[in-house]
């Protein structure tokens, strides 16, 4: 078994020429945790997860709340120290033992955008201020002609620069949050729901900037989501979260048109569409089981709705299913 | 800063009339000898306990002192000895319960057992053991005043910073890049300080109150050295003789309402969100 995931790993990171900014194997996260009762537990959040990230692309990252996709995202960013065998390749370099310099400097590389544009301004600092920050940390002069631009990049009139954050809308805040997050100029984003918070007239405008400044600027996104809509737009490729494990991972036309994962096949089926209304639509019954305390065998056998003996047995392997496709699951298993 | 004084105009009647008590008492403090109309020291026992009138106007004491001379002296010493004790406990406290809340896990609980270790015991009393240690004087009960009043703020501290600490402003410093202590001192603190504010201003008239009190046990001033808290203590056993702790009383009262008041209304100052255009 060990040897089927080293082998489909591998062929995950050859996928193809274009060259990797990330390359993620065997990332897992374990958090201690107490429950009320006093017992400590272990809750995995992240387990066993490998991909790859392509320069210059938008990786999708989906699933339901709690399956640790935001986990896995600031795992990266080195928010969360990940547990012991993990590996995270940035540009070749193992960023998991990092020293306090290289971690510095790793913050002008790799950066993050947020869900709630109003929790991640300081509330008792104008936005010059918040934006000047990352200037001063990194000791970088003429922060002030470049703060300028950078409210010019996303959209901003330099008059909201002396405002406080609670006097600016949500979309103004979250632009402050992502002209911060440029700030460095960074070569991957970690976008952690960044318009969910947003009203949908918003949202549109804030992922038009998105993909505009990714073309300005060459960015890589790791676009983290549970609206499916939002991804369909945004991806090149998406990755499927169920309880801290990859499902599904592959192209986003692939995953669109040619889903395999029963779980995919599920979300999928809840986006409402006006253009086609006797769809049929798979409702999972049952709540997601604790991460603390997961089924044995396929983690979505509790839910599925084309569960076999097998999966309440033996967990499927993340396997390469399609010239683009990864998924695991026993029906795809041949 | 913003404009003080548009926001002092904005605020409402209360916060003015604290800035007053306050304003008032710096004067008191500064202008002392110009204010008292009679020696604090020199006694005249044909006058004792002589009711307030023109000559002396908050009466005389059992010694015959004038109580008015003795009041506006009386403000030096325990005002100060208040705002030194609340400022070392507050700079202290916020260190202490900064770090422990930050650090969190074992660092955390050590530091808060060795705070609550100081709690445990009955405060004026331990104060007293810490100031007869150190020998009878001002500065001695300031110390030891301090030392029994810092937990109070590392605790509040703690639990400011255990809960700012997730927020979504602190991560983004931390993935910007910036140390644990740019994220403690510029992030987390100036958000923590409107509770700290409110609770050094209420702290101003315990600590006066506490400071007499040690004064009472002889071991903050020794008199005839005026000061307030003894003066009450002088006056509490022949109350029949109302003025004689009822003026220094109003004294303590009327600072410590002052100081909230303004502590009150600084937290909206501090507070961006709290204030109109």
């Amino acid at each position: 078994m060990l040897q089927n995931n080293t082998n489909s790993i591998a062929t995950v990171s050859n996928d193809t020429g274009t060259e990797n900014i990330l390359e993620v194997s065997h990332l897992k996260k374990t958090f201690h945790i107490k429950s009320p009762d006093g017992k400590k537990g272990l809750l995995r959040a992240v387990d066993d997860v490998s991909f790859t990230i392509k320069k210059g692309e938008t990786f999708s990252l989906v699933g339901e709340s709690g399956c640790g996709k935001s986990t896995l995202g600031r795992t990266l960013l080195g928010l969360y120290t990940p547990d012991q065998g993990s590996e995270i390749l940035f540009n070749g370099e193992d960023i998991t033992n990092f020293s306090k310099s290289k971690r510095k400097n790793f913050a002008k590389k790799a950066q993050l955008i947020f869900q709630d544009p109003s929790a991640c301004l300081n509330p008792r600092r104008t936005i010059k201020q918040i934006l000047l920050e990352p200037f001063k940390i990194h000791k970088i002069q003429n922060g002030e002609a470049k703060i300028k631009e950078l409210m010019d990049m996303v959209g901003l009139a330099s008059r909201f620069l002396d405002r406080f954050p609670h006097e600016m809308s949500g979309g103004q805040k979250q632009r402050v949050g992502i002209a911060r997050a440029l700030a460095l100029n960074p070569e991957l984003i970690v976008c952690d729901e960044p318009v969910s918070a947003l009203d949908v007239s918003i949202q549109a405008q804030v992922i038009n900037l998105l993909e505009d400044l990714q073309k300005q600027l060459n960015l890589t996104y790791l676009f983290i989501s549970h609206d499916l809509s939002v991804v369909h737009h945004i991806s090149d490729r998406v990755a499927v979260m169920y309880l801290g494990k990859i499902v599904e991972l592959t192209t986003r036309d692939e995953l669109y048109e040619k889903t395999q994962h029963p779980y995919t096949k599920s979300l999928l089926s809840s986006v409402p569409d006006i253009s086609d209304e006797h769809r049929e639509k798979i409702i999972l019954t049952g709540d997601v089981p604790s991460p603390s305390n997961p089924p044995a065998g396929c983690r979505f056998h509790t839910r599925c709705p084309v569960a076999m003996d097998i999966c309440k047995t033996k967990e499927p392997d993340f396997i390469q299913t399609g010239s683009k496709h990864f998924a695991s699951c026993h029906l795809h298993i041949k | 800063m913003r404009k003080f004084s548009s926001f002092i105009s904005q605020k409402g009647f209360l916060f003015k009339l604290g800035l007053f008590i306050c304003a008032f008492w710096i004067i008191v403090v500064i202008f002392a000898p110009l204010i008292a109309t009679h020696s604090t020291t020199a006694q005249e026992l044909s006058i004792r306990y002589q009711q307030p009138s023109f000559s002396h106007f908050f009466g005389t004491d059992e010694l015959g002192r004038d109580v008015f001379s003795r009041v506006m002296y009386g403000s030096r010493i325990s005002l100060s000895a208040g705002i030194i004790t609340v400022i070392i406990a507050f700079s202290f406290g916020i260190f202490f319960g900064g770090i422990a809340g930050y650090k969190g896990g074992k660092v955390d609980e050590v530091m808060m057992r060795f705070s609550e270790l100081i709690m445990a015991f009955p405060p004026l009393i331990l104060a007293m053991v810490i100031a007869a240690a150190l020998g009878p004087s001002i500065i001695n009960s300031v110390i030891a005043m301090a030392i029994i009043w810092w937990p109070n703020y590392a605790r509040l501290m703690r639990s400011l910073v255990i809960s700012l600490k997730e927020s979504e402003y602190v991560t983004a410093s931390r993935v910007m890049g910036a140390s644990h202590i740019r994220v403690l001192f510029l992030e987390i603190l100036p958000n923590s300080f409107g509770p700290l504010l409110v609770m050094a201003t209420l702290d101003l008239g315990n600590a006066i109150l506490m400071f007499s009190g040690l004064s009472f046990l002889g071991l903050g001033t020794q008199p005839p050295t005026p000061e307030w808290g003894s003066m009450v203590s002088d006056g509490a056993k022949v109350i029949q003789n109302w003025w004689v702790s009822t003026f220094p009383g109003l004294a303590i009262f009327s600072i410590s309402i002052g100081a909230n008041f303004v502590g009150d209304g600084l937290r909206d100052f501090l507070d961006p969100k709290l204030q109109k255009e």
